[in-house]
């Protein structure tokens, strides 16, 4: 008896130590040196790729053309709780404005606070995992630039057990991986529109279904999903359901105007916004991507 | 001036009509399905005509001046349609089937009638560069498509 509970406590304790060194959130890795020529235009396009603006404006925005104010507070009801967009104004206090680039480099791309805690993946960073750390520099750039703000963060709505961050480590071990969904990318063209899909525009976050645990589910990628929002659906974009041409794609990209002359509503004319401040050659590469799924 | 002045007063207009014919005789649904048809003709005759001019903007068919600016002045019609009588108070998403109508469009009437005023001016920028080249044209359709996207982000709802 006394050696069965021994033994119990034992495997509670095993247990234990081995959640924790599973769950421990991840340490920059040492590439990411502090960046010397950091370059705040170039940051600007990768701000807008990586639709920053979308979420971590407050819903009541004004339209485009001002600088944005990232004071954050847009919800987003899901499943498991109401996630509120934080401060990522360049405020020292309710923002990032005293983060080191090191900071930022780790909460960007592997999802982890300064403080060492996980944040909860409504924040894509099994995305921006694979963002290039010279763009991730240039974004930091960029962002200290924005207006300030003082408007604080508000508390996420989660219940437990999701309201447990530290068990979020798990779920970084089922589904954050740095590797491409697509694997074959045989021409600069494809590369470039993968790594705007993949790493920044984070276009499967909506258009790929989730499993039960809120994970993407890579055998329907890209094949549409309910809408977290509640109403509607966020369509298809493989080539076996959507019939567009590459030109009609990158005419949607820019002006937002269907085949049909129907135009982007809803949460696409605001990412459409987006991918209309970048080059040319980027739309065509976001084409040229789907096209070969 | 006149129009500003017109405009209350076909929508007070409008709403007599309803709150007379709403006897539970299922009229006033009537009137407000009749405008949302009506609306939606004249998104579908904004839609063809932006597709002749879209079609020459993507290079699928030729530059032809004459026909961008057929498809543009229709277009700048269209665009003009008084909305006191189209918009119906109450024919609106959830309420009356067959419409996306957003509530916002009532609520914040000045911001709907400035999205409106947008399509007008972008029609009229289509005017402009249907007389001129392809690449003018190119340039007035992104303007047109996002003033499309920018009020249909607002005041229309999702597909279902």
């Amino acid at each position: 008896m006394r050696s069965f509970l021994s033994f119990c406590l034992v495997a509670c304790l095993v247990g234990a130590a081995l959640f924790w060194a599973i769950t421990r959130p991840a340490e920059l890795a040492a590439r990411w040196a502090d960046p010397v020529d950091a370059d705040a235009a170039a940051g600007a396009l990768v701000f807008a790729a990586a639709g920053c603006a979308s979420c971590h404006t407050p819903p009541t925005a004004g339209t485009e053309g001002d600088a944005p104010v990232l004071s954050g507070g847009r919800a987003f009801e899901t499943q498991f709780g109401t996630f509120y967009a934080p401060n990522i104004s360049p405020d020292p206090v309710s923002g990032i404005g005293s983060w080191s680039f090191a900071e930022f480099a780790r909460a960007v791309t592997l999802g982890v606070s300064p403080e060492g805690s996980h944040y909860y993946p409504a924040f894509p960073y099994t995305a921006y995992n694979k963002m290039e750390p010279g763009d991730v520099a240039d974004l930091f750039a960029f962002m200290k630039r924005l207006p300030v703000t003082q408007e604080p963060s508000k508390q996420h709505a989660v219940a437990f057990p999701f309201s447990q961050r530290r068990a979020l480590g798990v779920w970084k071990k089922l589904y954050m991986s740095d590797a491409y969904h697509v694997t074959s990318v045989p021409t600069p063209e494809l590369e470039r529109g993968r790594y705007l899909v993949e790493a920044l525009a984070h276009c499967a976050e909506c258009h790929t279904p989730r499993t039960a645990l809120g994970g993407l589910d890579p055998i329907r990628w890209m094949e549409g999903a309910p809408d977290p929002a509640g109403k509607g659906r966020i369509p298809a974009i493989t080539p076996q359901v959507l019939d567009w041409s590459t030109a009609d794609l990158v005419a949607y990209f820019t002006s937002g105007l269907t085949p049909d002359y129907d135009s982007a509503g809803g949460d696409m004319a605001v990412v459409i916004e987006n991918l209309a401040k970048l080059p040319e050659a980027d739309r065509m590469a976001i084409a040229a991507y789907l096209g070969a799924l | 001036m006149s129009k500003n002045f017109l405009l209350p007063v076909a929508a007070l207009a409008a709403s007599a009509i309803l709150a007379t014919t709403a006897s539970g005789d299922g009229h006033a649904d009537k009137a407000l399905t009749a405008a949302i048809d009506a609306r939606q003709a004249q998104m579908q005759l904004v839609s063809y005509n932006m597709g002749i001019l879209g079609g020459m903007a993507k290079g699928e068919t030729p530059f032809d001046s004459a026909t961008a600016t057929a498809a543009a002045e229709n277009l700048a019609s269209v665009a003009k349609l008084d909305r006191s009588i189209l918009w119906l108070e109450g024919s609106i998403q959830g309420a009356v089937p067959g419409t996306r109508a957003k509530a916002e469009i009532w609520s914040d009437a000045a911001g709907f009638e400035k999205a409106s005023v947008d399509l007008e001016t972008a029609a009229d920028g289509l005017v402009t560069a249907a007389g001129a080249d392809v690449s003018a044209l190119q340039t007035a359709m992104g303007v047109a498509g996002q003033t499309c996207s920018a009020c249909h982000k607002a005041y229309r709802g999702p597909r279902n």
